[in-house]
């Protein structure tokens, strides 16, 4: 693992960037074409809790719906991960165990990573131990933006390393990061420092994911996949709060990078609200009803 | 000096915006003499559905409100209204009617408002009841707004058929979506100016124009919508509307297709029954 050379990311064109983006904006998916990509939207769900007030229960019953998001047709989902706090993980992935549904967990520090290295580290062991299959981890954004980049890369491949098994998702807070190329440079870095995934928001500021900003770590995604052979992962997450959006990025994952990428084990959605409204449109689609909230589980 | 004419350009009202029906489709409004008078929105299912969505938005907020600021935006509407009941007669005499019927249909719908915005704090208190039971429980019902509620208008009386369904509607609670009277399109967009200038949230009131065919189905088709009223005496109209409303047990209220007396039974009409079985000491 060598750290990256900043003369091979692109400074972005934000313009050509926010027009490409919102060209997948204007395709338009009807009958089979949308049932079968909200099908596929429900398989590649992250769904998430991470709230103070979570608990057993309410984890659990999550668990419940990501295993068979609609109990009336077993055939849609189950949901790629559920993904929780440090304390919910044993819970989490009792619940979920032979379901085939990963238990993924922020840690280090989540969500500001404003913590030592070394408890942060000792937070995805914990993790680990208890049972996690993927770890979401935070850069530390203010060391970034004061221009500390190795240490960025660093803390990357430290993290990777005290995953062991388990799936390295990085979390670049793409809203903090100010610019395109920063937050290019920023996905970089975390490729060559070894993420298995590169994830754009925490959930917890605004803006959160966004298409633009997505489309540049995808296309830092095929790049660095050019150069290397390495496939990486990508996951938006935050703000994608309808089925119409979700599909949109699908558009964009397939004319960037390919049918490859189409499947829950590189492409997943982190979303808490975004679950039920794929519901509902897939009982549209197939029962020719609008739908109401009324008729589906809350959590 | 002669100047050109305004022709005004009759929209939607979708919470509490002005949109055009995203279709781009219109209908060519013509006075009583055949004259050209003005392009009235078309409006189509899915600006029916845009409309659900916001009335939907707006319902628990709406539920919440104090009866006493329900009853006050409803006077509200009515001083408003009366403000402007001169353009509310010109506009209806420009779609049929005479002045005399005109004149008087605008005092008859601010009057219902009045007479809606007195039963705001009253209904519930009408409607409610202690009930005996045998254990010991203090038992009690109570009226609660149905919810997001379409109302298929009367096609004859304009301005007044359109407020004898929606003052009862809204001052119960719910959250309404209007389909306007195909034969006076244009007092309803401009009652919804009214409205709009009347402190009633976004999203409470939303009226579309269009047709009462293409429309009435996916009104009762809709499983975001609670109940539905339809003023028609149309018998295919009502069963089919019967028959998709059955999917989720939604209310049918059928009227005759023209204005509503003024009732606090039209308030009950949209509202559900909770009761309550509170435990007490012996």
């Amino acid at each position: 693992m060598t750290f990256p050379d900043r003369r091979l990311s692109p400074a972005i064109d934000q313009v050509g960037v926010e027009e490409r983006a919102a060209r997948f904006c204007t395709r338009s998916l009807k009958k089979e074409t949308k049932l079968s990509g909200l099908r596929l939207a429900v398989t590649m769900l992250d769904v998430t809790t991470l709230e103070g007030a979570d608990s057993v229960g309410k984890v659990r019953q999550m668990c419940a719906k990501a295993m068979r998001p609609l109990p009336e047709d077993p055939s849609v989902g189950p949901a790629a991960a559920v993904c929780v706090y440090p304390r919910m993980v044993k819970v989490a992935a009792k619940a979920v165990e032979g379901s085939g549904v990963k238990v993924a967990s922020v840690a280090t520090a989540f969500p500001s990573g404003q913590m030592r290295l070394k408890e942060r580290l000792a937070e995805i062991r914990y993790c680990v131990n208890e049972g996690a299959d993927e770890i979401d981890m935070v850069i530390s954004r203010g060391q970034f933006l004061q221009g500390e980049y190795r240490a960025i890369f660093d803390e990357v491949a430290k993290c990777k390393e005290a995953c062991g098994e388990a799936h390295l998702k990085v979390i670049l807070e793409t809203g903090e990061l100010a610019t395109y190329d920063q937050v290019r440079w920023a996905s970089d870095i975390s490729m060559a420092a070894g993420a298995d995934f590169i994830k754009t928001s925490t959930g917890k500021v605004s803006p959160a994911a966004t298409l633009p900003v997505t489309l540049v770590m995808l296309q830092a995604i095929e790049d660095f996949y050019e150069r290397t052979g390495r496939m990486v992962g990508m996951k938006p997450a935050g703000g994608i709060s309808n089925a119409k959006l979700a599909l949109q990025y699908l558009v964009m994952v397939r004319e960037v990078l390919g049918e490859k990428w189409l499947n829950n084990e590189w492409f997943r959605f982190g979303a808490s609200s975004l679950t039920n409204d794929l519901l509902m449109q897939i009982r549209k689609q197939e029962t020719g009803r609008y739908q109401s909230g009324d008729y589906f589980t809350k959590d | 000096m002669s100047r050109l004419g305004i022709k005004k350009t009759y929209k939607l009202f979708i919470g509490g915006k002005f949109p055009r029906t995203e279709s781009g489709r219109f209908i060519e409004f013509n006075d009583s003499k055949g004259d050209f008078l003005a392009n009235v929105s078309w409006g189509s299912k899915k600006d029916l559905r845009n409309a659900i969505v916001a009335a939907r938005s707006a319902q628990a907020g709406w539920a919440g409100a104090s009866a006493y600021l329900k009853g006050q935006i409803l006077y509200r509407i009515a001083e408003v209204l009366d403000g402007r009941s001169e353009q509310f007669v010109s506009e209806l005499v420009a779609q049929g009617l005479t002045a005399d019927v005109a004149g008087e249909e605008v005092a008859e719908a601010i009057d219902l408002l009045v007479h809606y915005a007195g039963w705001s704090d009253k209904y519930s208190a009408l409607f409610s009841s202690v009930n005996p039971v045998a254990s010991s429980h203090f038992n009690f019902s109570v009226p609660e707004p149905t919810g997001v509620v379409g109302l298929i208008a009367p096609t004859k009386g304009g301005l007044l058929g359109l407020v004898s369904v929606l003052a009862p509607a809204i001052v119960g609670g719910n959250t309404v979506v209007l389909l306007a009277s195909e034969k006076f399109p244009l007092t309803a967009i401009s009652f919804a100016e009214v409205l709009a200038t009347s402190d009633v949230p976004g999203g409470v009131v939303n009226i579309l124009t269009g047709k009462r065919d293409e429309l009435q189905v996916p009104f009762a088709s809709h499983m975001d919508v609670n109940a539905v009223v339809l003023c028609s005496g149309d018998k295919a109209a009502k069963k089919a509307v019967d028959l998709e409303a059955a999917e989720n047990l939604k209310r049918v209220v059928n009227h005759p297709d023209r204005p509503l007396e003024g009732s606090p039974y039209h308030i009950l009409d949209l509202q559900e029954t909770k009761t309550t079985w509170h435990p007490i000491g012996v």
